[in-house]
């Protein structure tokens, strides 16, 4: 038996700035748990009315202690994201009960490959995976194939390239589909056969492959890793709205 | 009540209408599921209902179409805090494909194209509260959606609604199902909030 997963009073401690429209909290939450990469959490907020209302966010990072990181990326008239990015200041308490999930989750112990795909904000969940597998010395094969649309859109930019320099089996590529850097011998377009054939595992390799974006961007590359042979039990899911937030 | 957070307004007004706690409302309709979307021919597509006993009742693509149908309007919850009113299908009634079932069955454990399984009492799947659907808002029902045929039960949270169905597993004794195997909670009451195991 379980036992209620119970609501915390964390606190603000920290922000990062991701890009325009996202930042990253460091939370202080007393009494955490702990968590596997690839868990999320639900945040609750509530007005002075007693009006309430609560969304699930990625847990972008391993624990270290008590303390958490959310990356929330602002969603146009999203009254939760729109507050987390840009009224909620440092010192300020925040709701949240977690971790929740134990499917689309890696654990450290594992050796077979992973493939980590993300359409833009997808990338906070793999990121802990990244994060998980460093900090475990892990030296699980990983390929991480990032899309985004401009360069100004990466998250965790720096990290990522002291991370393809740095952390031994570890592969990433950043795949643009709007505007590519200067210079970039690939033309900006969505991801598609060709890229994940190239920048993936092949499916004799028989890797785990985490996909995570929006709903649209999911189902594609998750039909194209299917087409390309690899087994569909072997491709786990997770996708963002559009949810209306 | 939580703790007031420091700054922040409500900005949305569902108040007109009564959501179950933690939801709020969205007009579009978000897509969630572990896995890709399997590819499922309908010469194949098979629906089966297996008691207890190991009896199986089947029915083809075609011999579904030819039950009579209901249309239910229904609102639905998701767990991941969504929930969209008055959402219109056309389906089956479980009522219907049961009358001829022989069972003393407590539990179902429903099995997807695909591999997905979701867990729910029998007494749930009856009464007018499931179906077998296939339409959505007037138009076939689309795969990522759970076409061409998925479990409607609007009652409890979104996930029991099994996408890509392919049957019932009549059984004695309860069974956890995929997400009530990792976490989710066993039953899944929008209006009681039993997300999470525990809850």
């Amino acid at each position: 038996m379980n036992a209620r997963l119970e609501w915390r009073v964390a606190t603000l401690v920290g922000i990062r700035s991701e890009t325009a429209t996202a930042r990253t909290l460091l939370l202080d939450v007393p009494g955490w748990p702990g968590h596997v990469p690839g868990q999320h959490v639900d945040v609750r907020l509530t007005d002075e009315d007693g009006y309430s209302t609560q969304r699930s966010y990625s847990l972008a990072a391993p624990a270290d202690g008590d303390r958490v990181e959310l990356t929330i990326q602002r969603v146009n008239g999203g009254e939760v994201s729109e507050y987390l990015t840009d009224t909620f200041a440092v010192g300020d308490p925040v709701e949240l009960r977690g971790p929740v999930g134990g499917w689309f989750v890696w654990h450290p112990s594992r050796t077979v490959p992973a493939l980590l795909v993300a359409g833009g904000s997808g990338i906070v969940p793999l990121m802990a995976m990244v994060r998980a597998r460093r900090e475990a010395r892990s030296r699980a094969p990983f390929r991480l194939i990032h899309s985004v649309r401009s360069p100004s859109d990466q998250f965790y930019a720096s990290e990522l390239r002291r991370a393809a320099r740095d952390d031994g089996g570890l592969d990433i590529v950043t795949l643009f589909t709007r505007s590519a850097p200067a210079g970039s011998v690939r033309p900006p377009r969505r991801v598609g056969p060709a890229d994940l054939e190239l920048y993936g595992w092949p499916p004799q390799f028989e890797p785990t492959c985490f996909v995570c974006g929006p709903t649209g961007f999911v189902e594609k590359v998750a039909n194209t890793l299917v087409g390309l042979g690899h087994d569909p039990r072997r491709i786990r899911t997770e996708r963002f709205g559009p949810t209306g937030d | 009540m939580g703790i007031v957070s420091p700054g922040f307004r409500r900005r949305r007004h569902d108040a007109d209408v009564q959501l179950p706690p933690g939801q709020y409302l969205t007009e579009d309709f978000p897509v969630l599921s572990a896995g890709p979307t399997p590819n499922i021919s309908l010469d194949r597509w098979e629906f089966t209902i297996a008691s207890e006993t190991g009896q199986e009742y089947r029915w083809t693509w075609d011999e579904l179409l030819e039950l009579p149908a209901e249309e239910p309007t229904v609102d639905i919850h998701c767990v991941t805090k969504w929930s969209k009113l008055a959402t219109t299908w056309r389906g089956v009634s479980l009522d219907l494909l049961m009358e001829d079932v022989d069972t003393t069955a407590d539990y179902a454990l429903a099995h997807c194209y695909g591999g997905y399984t979701t867990n729910l009492p029998l007494e749930d799947l009856l009464d007018g509260r499931a179906w077998v659907v296939y339409e959505f808002d007037g138009s076939e029902l689309a795969p990522q959606h759970g076409g061409p045929a998925r479990l409607l039960v609007p009652h409890l949270y979104f996930w029991k609604s099994a996408k890509w169905v392919r049957g019932l597993q009549l059984m004695e004794f309860d069974e956890p199902g995929f997400w009530e195997g990792v976490g989710y909670h066993n039953y899944g009451d929008p209006w009681r909030e039993q997300r999470y195991a525990g809850d």
